[in-house]
C-alpha cells in the first residue's frame, strides 16, 4: 500500500509550527545590507576613480582593492569560521553550528574564487601572464579545490546526521591542510625565487591606504550580509525536512488510531 | 589498539593474497602510466641542465623522473585505498567489524598499515620500472629510502583517512579523488623534491623536505586515530 503524500496545507503547519521566522530577512540583515551596499558603492567609487593609479602597476593595480580583502575573508574568517563550527558541532551535536560552518565554507569558496580570478587579471598585465607559480597563487588554487571538496561532501544525499559528522570532520582536516599546502608552497617557491611582488615596495599615499581599509572592512559586510542569509536559508531547510517527518509521523499515528 | 590494527591489516592482506587485485590490475596500470608518461614527454626532448662551465644536455623524461614516480603512486593510491575501503562495504563488513569490539584506531592503523604495506611493494616495482625506463641517476639511496618511507606513511594516513570519509558511498568513486589529491598535493611536492636531491644530489637540499614528509605523515596519522571512530559510526 502506497502512502498518501504528505498534503501542502498539513506540511505547511507543521513548518510554521516549527519555528517563528519563514523568512531570511529581519530587521538588522537589513541595515547590514543598506550598509554594505553603500560601502560596495563607495569602494567602488574609491577604488576606479578617486585614487590615483599606482606608480608601477598603473590602474593594473585597482584590481587588488578587491584581491586583497576577498582572500583575506576567504582564507583567515571564512575557513576559521568553518573550523570553530565543525569542532562545536561533534562536541555538541548543534545543528546550528553545523550548518553556520557550511554556509562560511560556501561564502568563503566564492571570495577564493574571486580571489583566484582577480589575481589572474591582475597577473596578465603586471607578469605577462595569467598565470605565475607565485606561492600564494598557487596555495590558493589548492585551497580552492580542498573546499570545493568540502562543499562536495555536505550535498551528498545521504543521512543528514551522518552527513554533518563528516562533512565536520573534513571541516577540521581541511583547516590543518590549507596550512600545511600554503607552508610547503611557500617553502617550494621561496627556494626559487623571492617574492615576485613585494606588497612593502608600493608606493601607497593616504587615499590608497584609506582605499584599502575600506575594501578590507566592505568585504567583511558583505560577507557577514551573504553568510547570514545562506545560514537562514539552510536552517529553514533543515526546518522543512523536520516537517515533512513531523507530518509523516503524525500520519503514521492517524493511520495506527484508525485500525 | 595494537592487536585490533594488526587483525585488521593481516586480514586486509589476506584478502589481497587471495584476490590478487592490486598485484593484477593495479600495479600493471601503475606501470602502464610510466610507459603513458614517455608517450606524453617524448624521451627525445631534451634540456640543458646545469649552470656554467658544467653544463649538460639530459633528456627531459630523466629529469622530471621523481615527480612521474610520485604521480605514478598517487594515481594508483587512488586504486588501492578504494580497494581498501570495498572490501569493507560489502554485507556491511564496516558494521561488523564495530560490532565486534574492535577499536576503531586499532580498525584505521590496520587499514591504513595493510595499504602502506601494499604501497610499499608498488613503489619499489614501479622504482625498479622508473630506472629502467628514465634512467636517471642514484646518488644518495639512504635519503631515497627515508623520503620514500615517510612519504608513503602519509600517503597511506591521508589515504585511508578520506576513504572512510567517503565509504559505503555510491558516489565513492568520484568522491574520493577529489577529496584526497589536494590533500597529498604537498606530499607530491615535497617527495618530489627530496627524492629528485636523491638522485641528483646534493642531499641537504633533500633532507628538510624529507622532515616535512615525516610531520604530515605524524599529523595524518595522528588525525586518523582520533578521527576515524567519528567518521565510521552512523547515526
Amino acid at each position: 500500500m502506497n502512502d498518501p503524500a504528505p498534503s501542502q496545507d498539513a506540511f505547511e503547519s507543521a513548518l510554521a509550527a516549527r519555528t517563528a521566522p519563514l523568512h531570511t530577512g529581519s530587521k538588522s540583515t537589513r541595515v547590514l545590507g543598506v550598509l554594505a551596499l553603500v560601502l560596495l558603492v563607495s569602494l567602488l567609487a574609491f577604488a576606479l576613480v578617486i585614487t590615483p593609479p599606482e606608480v608601477s602597476q598603473r590602474d593594473s593595480f585597482r584590481l587588488l582593492y578587491l584581491h586583497v580583502p576577498s582572500a583575506i575573508v576567504s582564507l583567515y574568517v571564512a575557513f576559521a569560521i568553518t573550523l570553530v563550527g565543525s569542532i562545536i558541532y561533534l562536541r555538541k551535536q548543534s545543528v546550528f553550528w553545523d550548518l553556520l560552518a557550511g554556509a562560511a565554507a560556501e561564502v568563503g569558496v566564492l571570495f577564493l574564487g574571486i580571489t583566484l580570478v582577480t589575481g589572474m587579471l591582475w597577473g596578465k598585465p603586471t607578469w605577462g601572464v595569467y598565470w605565475q607559480w607565485d606561492p600564494r597563487l598557487t596555495s590558493t588554487a589548492v585551497s580552492f579545490v580542498l573546499y570545493a571538496g568540502y562543499l562536495a561532501v555536505r550535498k551528498l544525499d545521504m543521512d543528514p546526521v551522518v552527513r554533518s559528522r563528516r562533512a565536520a570532520v573534513l571541516g577540521i582536516v581541511s583547516f590543518l591542510n590549507l596550512i600545511i599546502v600554503r607552508y610547503s608552497v611557500q617553502w617550494w617557491r621561496g627556494l626559487h625565487q623571492g617574492q615576485t611582488f613585494d606588497v612593502a615596495d608600493t608606493q601607497m599615499d593616504g587615499v590608497m591606504l584609506f582605499t584599502a581599509l575600506l575594501g578590507v572592512i566592505t568585504m567583511h559586510v558583505v560577507f557577514a550580509w551573504l553568510v547570514i542569509h545562506r545560514f537562514r536559508v539552510a536552517w529553514l531547510e533543515h526546518q522543512a525536512d523536520e516537517a515533512g517527518l513531523d507530518v509523516a509521523l503524525r500520519e503514521r499515528r492517524a493511520e495506527g488510531a484508525n485500525v | 589498539m595494537l592487536r585490533d590494527a594488526r587483525l585488521v591489516a593481516s586480514k586486509d592482506l589476506r584478502v589481497e593474497a587471495t584476490s590478487r587485485v592490486l598485484t593484477t590490475q593495479v600495479l600493471p596500470f601503475a606501470l602502464l602510466v610510466l610507459i603513458l608518461f614517455g608517450f606524453g614527454i617524448s624521451p627525445d626532448q631534451q634540456v640543458i641542465s646545469g649552470a656554467g662551465e658544467g653544463t649538460e644536455r639530459v633528456a627531459i623524461l630523466e629529469k622530471v623522473a621523481p615527480g612521474l614516480f610520485w604521480l605514478a603512486v598517487l594515481f594508483s593510491t587512488l586504486l588501492a585505498i578504494g580497494r581498501s575501503f570495498a572490501i569493507e562495504s560489502v554485507d556491511g563488513n564496516l558494521d561488523a567489524l564495530r560490532m565486534a569490539g574492535l577499536d576503531p584506531a586499532g580498525v584505521f592503523l590496520g587499514k591504513m598499515s595493510a595499504v602502506l604495506a601494499e604501497l610499499l611493494v608498488l613503489e619499489l616495482v614501479v622504482g625498479l620500472g622508473c630506472f629502467a625506463l628514465y634512467g636517471p641517476p642514484l646518488a644518495h639511496p639512504v635519503l631515497l629510502v627515508t623520503t620514500v618511507l615517510s612519504a608513503t606513511l602519509g600517503i597511506a594516513a591521508a589515504g585511508t583517512l578520506y576513504a572512510a570519509l567517503a565509504a559505503g558511498l555510491r558516489v565513492r568513486d568520484t568522491l574520493v579523488p577529489l577529496l584526497v589529491l589536494p590533500v597529498l598535493a604537498p606530499v607530491l611536492l615535497a617527495a618530489t623534491l627530496a627524492t629528485e636531491a636523491a638522485l641528483f644530489g646534493p642531499d641537504g637540499d633533500g633532507w628538510p623536505w624529507a622532515l616535512l614528509l615525516g610531520a604530515f605523515a605524524v599529523l595524518y596519522t595522528g588525525a586518523g586515530i582520533l578521527a576515524f571512530g567519528t567518521l565510521v559510526e552512523e547515526s
